[in-house]
């Protein structure tokens, strides 16, 4: 098994999701800079956190454009499969990779800190080493993490089960009182309806550790292996 | 020739930025303004475009200036 992790300028989690893949997991791993144009021979590509581009216009909206951005579309359409934290979730609903956009926090507040995600749909790649209705505990690092969309995409997402993780509290109830950033329906991290594509606020890769303070986000990478049939070797 | 795009966050869309300044204008003494949306503008200067530079303008305001899925946008061309 080979991962890519694509680097635009302003992409700072980077080293965190190689480190994950390659150290944790033992799975080789390269960076990608966002001027390659080809992602052959990869089985899972990762578009980390950061600031591409500053977060100019919005966020995401320039590292559309990267040239690395046609391979990693190719790739999807295909049937790849696709990570985007964070910022690369951001990239991935400005290249319509996924439906809706990320709007800034209600609150207006960049938010650091852990918090309790209930697991919905586990029968996609990304997920399916968890039990629906799992929490886990996962850091967010975000400024504009509000997820939203109109109601008919909404509705597919619902009924498509693509909706893969709400902000919720340590027992997994989801309230208005467990939503960090004005999410619609609390929602952290959705996939696309072919299940290839996940896009997720939280950061899996920093809580790949015991000494982290979690090591619930292995459980994204494990199920990722697991779809793949790959065992980890470190 | 001289292009102006405002991109403004959509009706259904929450601004949480126009609300913060909407506070911020009824501590200054003003409560009587009841709304704020903040969106942007921006100038562009095109040269030697062809007749379509126009279309050209709307697919890029389509495509990158804005986002349909969350913003409106409204192109001016000055002569």
């Amino acid at each position: 098994m080979k991962a890519a992790v694509i680097r635009f300028p302003g992409s700072n989690c980077d080293q965190d999701c190689h480190y994950a893949l390659q150290h944790v997991f033992g799975v080789s791993t390269d960076y990608v800079w966002h001027k390659e144009s080809s992602l052959k021979g990869y089985d899972l590509v990762v578009l980390p956190g950061g600031f591409s581009y500053g977060d100019y216009l919005r966020c995401g909206a320039i590292a559309r454009f990267s040239p690395i951005m046609k391979a990693v579309t190719d790739y999807a359409n295909h049937g790849g499969l696709l990570i985007g934290i964070c910022n690369g979730f951001q990239v991935l609903t400005e290249s319509r990779l996924l439906p809706g956009a990320l709007v800034r926090n209600r609150s207006l507040h960049f938010i650091c800190e852990h918090r309790f995600l209930r697991v919905g749909a586990t029968d996609n790649p990304f997920l399916n080493a968890a039990q629906p209705g799992q929490v886990l505990n996962i850091p967010i690092a975000h400024g504009e993490g509000n997820y939203t969309a109109d109601e008919a995409t909404l509705a597919e997402l619902t009924a498509n089960r693509q909706i893969l993780l709400r902000y919720s509290d340590e027992k997994g109830v989801v309230s208005d009182a467990t939503n960090p950033n004005g999410s619609l329906q609390n929602i952290a991290g959705i996939c696309n309806a072919a299940r290839n594509v996940f896009g997720l606020m939280p950061h899996p890769e920093r809580a790949c550790e015991a000494r982290l303070g979690s090591t619930d986000g292995n459980l994204v990478f494990q199920s990722i292996l697991n779809h793949l049939g790959v065992r980890a070797v470190a | 020739m001289k292009a102006r795009v405002t991109v403004m966050p959509k009706k259904s869309v929450l601004d949480p930025q126009g609300v913060a300044v909407r506070n911020a204008i009824a501590t200054h003494g003003f409560p009587q303004v009841q709304s704020v949306r903040i969106g942007k503008v921006m100038e562009i200067e095109i040269e030697g475009a062809g007749a379509d530079a126009e279309a050209r303008l709307h697919d890029i305001c389509t495509d990158l200036l804005s986002n349909p899925v969350i913003e409106d946008y409204v192109l001016e061309i000055e002569a």
